[in-house]
């Protein structure tokens, strides 16, 4: 439980009624209602836990069903996973709405390679009939892909072992990148040399240019406030985003 | 499927299924509507109207979600009727 420097920083993001806060408890061993009110994880929770002699601090992003609408949920969340830069981003979907959750899960695979894909709720998905192809999943997406159950704590293990592989660099992520239309990728393609003089290499540069040619004044705002922060240790941002939001 | 067939979601009876074509919206609302799952292409169940005709709820990639006539009446598309009902 020591802070020492080899604390790895994971990010859980996800559709609300995910699960998110059944496997943050399960993780974490905190004691917290897992009910679900609008908004409720803005002010997001964090926890720790240590896997094979690492330790590790994970927090619990607002469920969110996008990252580009807006809100100030879908504000912290997005904040979090390209300022703080977690170690870990892991993505958890509803094996019984893959359609609607993977949404989200395409959105972080643009903004960072480190990312694990999590499919919860196996159990209902099994009940209702419906079969996941983990495997074909995982090459698609170009991420490792967990099925579990965090009610039932199946999974766990192999999640934890997927997760210390990746801090240990053990896993080469090849996350599937969207491709735009001509008229885009070529604007992109002009953009992100200027992201690149602009902001340097410490944001995922074609990500920003797809924000900025959506017009996400958002973002903008973030980003100009966020640069002065930027070589504090990830416990401070843990505590902007959470101040930002309220 | 000629553009001058197009329909509104707004006009469709509870019941009915809806296909998605054009959605009439820009900036945040349209983003918010995509995200939950309106997006071209996709089937819409209508489900039911509230007592006051407004609001009305639909059925869109397993979930249930309400909209205002505001955002309903700028959503095109094509009502199916009753293919599998009757």
């Amino acid at each position: 439980m020591s802070n020492n420097h080899n604390q790895y920083t994971i990010a859980l993001a996800g559709n609300p009624n995910t699960g998110k806060s059944t496997l943050f408890n399960l993780l974490t061993g905190l004691r917290q209602h897992t009910g679900n009110w609008t908004g409720k994880t803005v002010a997001h929770a964090e926890g720790f836990f240590d896997y094979k002699g690492q330790s590790y601090q994970i927090t619990d992003l607002p469920g969110t069903y996008s990252l580009y609408s807006n809100s100030a949920d879908e504000e912290v969340a997005r904040d979090f996973i390209i300022f703080a830069k977690p170690d870990v981003t892991l993505v958890v979907l509803d094996a019984t709405a893959l359609e609607r959750n993977l949404n989200l899960a395409l959105q972080v695979l643009e903004m960072t390679s480190q990312v694990i894909v999590c499919v919860n709720l196996m159990d209902e998905a099994k009940k209702k009939g419906i079969q996941i192809d983990i495997h074909k999943l995982s090459q698609k997406l170009g991420v490792p892909v967990v099925p579990i159950s965090a009610r039932n704590e199946e999974g766990i293990d192999q999640l934890l072992d997927t997760i210390d592989q990746m801090v240990r660099g053990d896993i080469q992520t090849n996350p599937l990148q969207i491709s735009y239309n001509r008229a885009i990728e070529e604007k992109i393609e002009k953009l992100v040399p200027f992201v690149k003089q602009v902001i340097g290499d410490h944001y995922p540069a074609r990500w920003i240019a797809l924000r900025l040619l959506d017009g996400d004044m958002s973002l903008l705002q973030s980003l100009q406030k966020e640069p002065r922060q930027f070589l504090k240790e990830v416990p401070h941002y843990a505590c902007n985003c959470s101040t930002k939001s309220i | 499927m000629t553009q001058a067939k197009l329909e509104r979601l707004s006009d469709a009876k509870p019941g009915e299924r809806f296909r998605i074509i054009k959605i009439a919206i820009e900036g945040t609302m349209k983003r918010r509507l995509l995200d939950l799952g309106f997006v071209p292409g996709n089937e819409v169940l209508v489900l039911q109207k509230s007592p006051l005709g407004d609001p009305t709820a639909y059925r869109v990639s397993h979930t249930t979600i309400a909209l205002r006539n505001e955002e309903s009446s700028n959503i095109y598309g094509e009502r199916m009727r009753n293919e599998q009902q009757s």
